[in-house]
């Protein structure tokens, strides 16, 4: 499973949040630490803020803090927001071959392996997935974004 | 309900009444004919490295767990296999699945298992939630399978009918 940009702006938003609900940070202290744009990071904020995920805090030290429910939100339920519907992505790849037998059972195989990460995702809550990163899951989320961007995947 | 107030004891025939109950509520389908077969095959007859236990909290069952030990199965050395849990709906939330898996792996770890599998319905988000907060992650075994179109005994069945 391929995710967008912004589909990983908000999962580092949403998982650095929920790791201490109480906690408020603003968007340049989560873009700075993972290494990536707060320009595009306000945007994914804001979409996190309409789906009641996290809230925005006012005032000094305002920011956003999680807002949702650690032991029932989902990665899937984040990756939902941000990525499109297979339907809609299936028109776009409308290429030269797409009606023929083989590209059909391409296809197949394509929505097994879909259907196999969505149901992981769907499988994993905020809070399984905090519980069994390393004391240092910062670093280590931060390390993931490093590695993204020196992967050549655009970082805005 | 607090974790202390949780044992977790082995199945007993008198169980079986509940434990069909609470998998007909989880479920949707009352399967006693199934449920005396575990109970026979897990509980009643001699069972190494079958494990049928119970959760109890102040003496009424809130839960059960069922799994074994497998061995050699497309090459894989003996494993613990976790295949029912269930916890009743009111006492979810508590620490009693917890609490029966890390038991039920206390048994696969006395007889010199190393690793516990289960196999969990990708519609089944509730187990398959529990299991992924207990720390269990995709294996080296992918799930197959097929539909069975009818075979020539069946045609045969229906021509003769």
């Amino acid at each position: 499973m391929r995710l967008q940009k912004s589909t990983l702006l908000a999962l580092y938003a949403v998982l650095e949040l929920a790791a201490e609900p109480g906690r408020q940070m603003s968007t340049a202290e989560i873009a700075e630490r993972y290494g990536i744009s707060v320009h595009h990071l306000a945007k994914v904020m804001r979409q996190l803020v309409r789906a009641g995920l996290i809230q925005s805090v006012r005032g000094v030290g305002g920011g956003y803090r999680f807002s949702g429910n650690v032991k029932r939100v989902t990665l899937w339920d984040i990756i939902e927001m941000f990525e499109p519907r297979a339907e809609a992505q299936a028109l776009d790849d409308a290429e030269p071959g797409h009606a023929t037998p083989v590209s059909r059972a391409l296809d197949s195989v394509r929505a097994e392996i879909d259907d196999l990460a969505r149901a992981t995702m769907q499988s994993i809550t905020l809070k399984s997935l905090l519980k069994f990163a390393p004391a240092e899951r910062t670093e280590a989320l931060a390390a993931v974004a490093r590695t993204l961007a020196d992967s050549g995947m655009p970082q805005d | 309900m607090s974790k202390s107030a949780i044992t977790i004891r082995d199945a007993r025939i008198g169980d079986i009444r509940t434990v069909t109950r609470l998998d007909e509520i989880h479920t949707g389908l009352a399967k006693p004919e199934y449920w005396q077969e575990i109970f026979t095959a897990y509980v009643t007859e001699d069972h190494f490295g079958r494990y049928f236990l119970i959760a109890e909290d102040r003496g009424g069952m809130v839960g059960f767990i069922v799994g074994e030990i497998r061995t050699w199965e497309f090459g894989s050395p003996p494993c613990g296999w976790v295949f029912a849990v269930n916890v009743s709906p009111d006492s979810r939330e508590g620490g009693i699945g917890s609490a029966m898996l890390a038991a039920i792996c206390e048994r696969f770890r006395d007889c010199g298992v190393g690793t516990v599998r289960t196999m969990i319905s990708r519609n089944d988000p509730l187990n398959l939630a529990f299991f992924r907060s207990q720390g269990m992650t995709a294996g080296p075994y992918i799930e197959l399978e097929k539909n069975l179109d009818p075979g020539p005994t069946d045609s045969l069945n229906k021509a003769e009918a």
